[in-house]
């Protein structure tokens, strides 16, 4: 059942379309920072932006803080929020569940797959920004990286802290991915699971910048998400990064026990 | 003899309507049964309620002799379904669809995948295409790619609402065809249908479903059972009368219809008397007529309370 659907996922040329044109902001940005040589000061723009000139080893942060407000949620909240609606819209899930598929399993199936699809772009997104910045800047294996509090990193703790900051934007994502699947059971159109996982977003986006709204910003699902930097401090600064994986865990627990109970107990009637 | 699908005080009420009202179905191995019914009258709902889709209100649902939905997993593999219109992936080729289904549940084995999923696209009359993607196929080939899918698993009970939709007249009689010859092979039919005449050429038995209720169910050999009556086509009608004094029951234009189970006995009086007589038959009613005697008016017409 899982790898039914690993395979439509996969198999389905919407999801590179999407991988690629998440690639295409990151890979512009480099090209023309790599054109202009004008890169952002140091504390504006994306984080780690600054610092690409001199080190194209951090790029790949870089792309990811890029991606992260606006374009990677967006593509994991429409692929979450077609993972169910979508099958009922075209009818494919009357037939999936007379199968029987099992409505428990083929939950589990569909977040499996939303899963791998978030870690599978995180990680092309990554691996695209590790080649354009080595490509196009000064890459220094031998020297390492310096920190966001200005001490020198080595490769290999510049590496490992890469591959947290990876594992951290896809356990945002997940969250993302848990409104998208919750919506899709309540719904039989993609699109308004998309768009309400989305509304969520925004709004968590907006009362983050109210002042009003300070009481709940540290519940709110996006608070956290710019915690990756904070793991190339030095020491590297915990506290908001656990908090984020808290939060997610969180979020994406409840959403899915709702997402479950919803399904199991709902007339298929698309 | 045994029961496929059986049902007993079967409800599902949405809201204040009730879509289905209590109905006992009882479909027995060996039937094809044809479930009739406007449009509305809750079809697509007790066949979905069959399946598991939509959860009953009140009342129960027993499929291969197992309480359906809680046995889905045992039984459901042994049952192929078409339900309301077929529904497939668009960019995947006809066997991918196919092979995909396949795998997505209990029952299938991935070893005879291939040449199962070859099989029933021959069956159906698609092994041509079986590779080309479905959202190139006509309405017609998706019914048919529809009916593969039910069919890939060689299942005991076939549960199809409306088959026969968006098939030329040539695919309606091979459909026909192809379920007649499954049902020679011991494939027991559930057939819900609006299509008077498609049920009255396959089915053994009918259920008709009036506005959620199930206001007929029995062999169609008893429904459309002689009457005792025998019809004459003749052009002299009024000399029937005369001969047959009593007996006449009703007489339009040149079809008399006289009381007499015996049609030689009513021919031998006839042209005894020197009535010209051009046909003799018993007389039986259609399912059409005992259907429309069973069943009010059409769901869709909703009336002022």
């Amino acid at each position: 059942m899982i790898g039914v659907e690993l395979r439509k996922t996969f198999g389905r040329p919407r999801t590179w379309v999407t991988i690629a044109v998440l690639n295409a902001l990151p890979v512009l940005v480099a090209v023309l920072l790599r054109l202009t040589d004008l890169a952002p000061r140091p504390g504006e723009g994306p984080p780690f932006l600054s610092a690409v000139l001199t080190n194209g080893q951090l790029y790949p942060l870089a792309a990811l803080a890029i991606v992260l407000p606006l374009f990677l949620p967006i593509a994991v909240a429409v692929v979450s929020g077609d993972a169910v609606a979508g099958e009922a819209q075209a009818g494919t899930l009357r037939y999936l569940l007379a199968r029987p598929a099992g409505r428990t399993r083929l939950l589990v199936a569909k977040l499996v797959a939303v899963l791998a699809f978030v870690v599978v772009t995180v990680v092309v997104v990554a691996a695209v920004g590790y080649l354009v910045g080595t490509l196009l800047f000064d890459a220094r294996p031998v020297a390492g990286g310096t920190s966001v509090s200005g001490t020198s990193l080595t490769p290999e703790e510049l590496a490992v802290r890469t591959l947290m900051a990876i594992g951290y934007v896809a356990v945002s994502m997940l969250g993302v991915a848990a409104f998208g699947l919750f919506f899709s059971t309540l719904t039989d159109s993609p699109l308004a699971a998309a768009l309400g996982a989305l509304a969520v977003l925004v709004t968590s986006s907006l009362l983050f910048t109210l002042d009003a709204a300070s009481p709940i910003a540290p519940y709110l699902p996006t608070r956290y998400w710019l915690a990756f930097v904070d793991l190339f401090r030095d020491p590297v600064l915990w506290r908001d990064v656990v908090r984020g994986l808290a939060l997610q865990g969180v979020y994406v627990g409840v959403l899915l026990a709702a997402a479950w109970a919803n399904f199991t107990t709902k007339d298929v009637t698309s | 003899m045994s029961s496929v699908v059986v049902t007993r005080g079967l409800v599902k009420q949405y809201g204040r309507v009730r879509a289905v009202d209590g109905i006992d179905l009882d479909v027995r191995t060996g039937d094809v049964y044809g479930f009739l019914g406007a449009n509305g009258s809750g079809k697509t709902t007790t066949v979905r309620m069959l399946l598991g889709l939509v959860l009953p209100t009140r009342g129960e649902v027993e499929l291969l002799g197992e309480r359906m939905p809680r046995a889905g997993r045992r039984v459901l593999p042994r049952v192929g379904a078409l339900i309301e219109g077929p529904a497939h992936h668009r960019h995947l080729s006809g066997a991918a669809n196919l092979a995909l289904l396949d795998a997505a549940g209990p029952g299938g084995s991935r070893r005879t995948r291939r040449r199962r999923v070859a099989e029933v696209l021959d069956q159906v009359g698609l092994g041509g295409v079986g590779r080309r993607k479905v959202g190139a196929y006509s309405l017609g080939m998706r019914q048919r790619l529809g009916l593969a899918g039910a069919l890939l698993r060689r299942p005991e009970l076939l549960v199809l609402d409306e088959p026969t939709n968006g098939l030329d007249p040539q695919g309606i009689s091979e459909v026909r065809e192809l379920l007649l010859d499954l049902h020679r092979g011991g494939t027991t039919v559930f057939l819900s249908s609006h299509l008077l005449a498609e049920v009255e050429q396959l089915c053994s038995r009918v259920g008709v479903l009036d506005r959620g209720r199930l206001v007929l169910q029995d062999e169609m050999a008893h429904l459309t059972a002689p009457t005792g009556a025998t019809v004459v086509d003749t052009p002299a009608p009024e000399r029937v009368r005369a001969v047959l004094d009593g007996r006449v029951l009703s007489a339009d234009g040149g079809r008399v219809v006289v009381r007499g189970a015996d049609p030689a006995e009513v021919n031998a009086l006839l042209v005894g008397a020197g009535v010209p007589v051009r046909g003799l038959a018993l007389q039986r009613p259609t399912l059409e007529e005992v259907v429309l005697a069973a069943a009010g008016t059409s769901a869709d017409r909703v009336e002022r309370a």
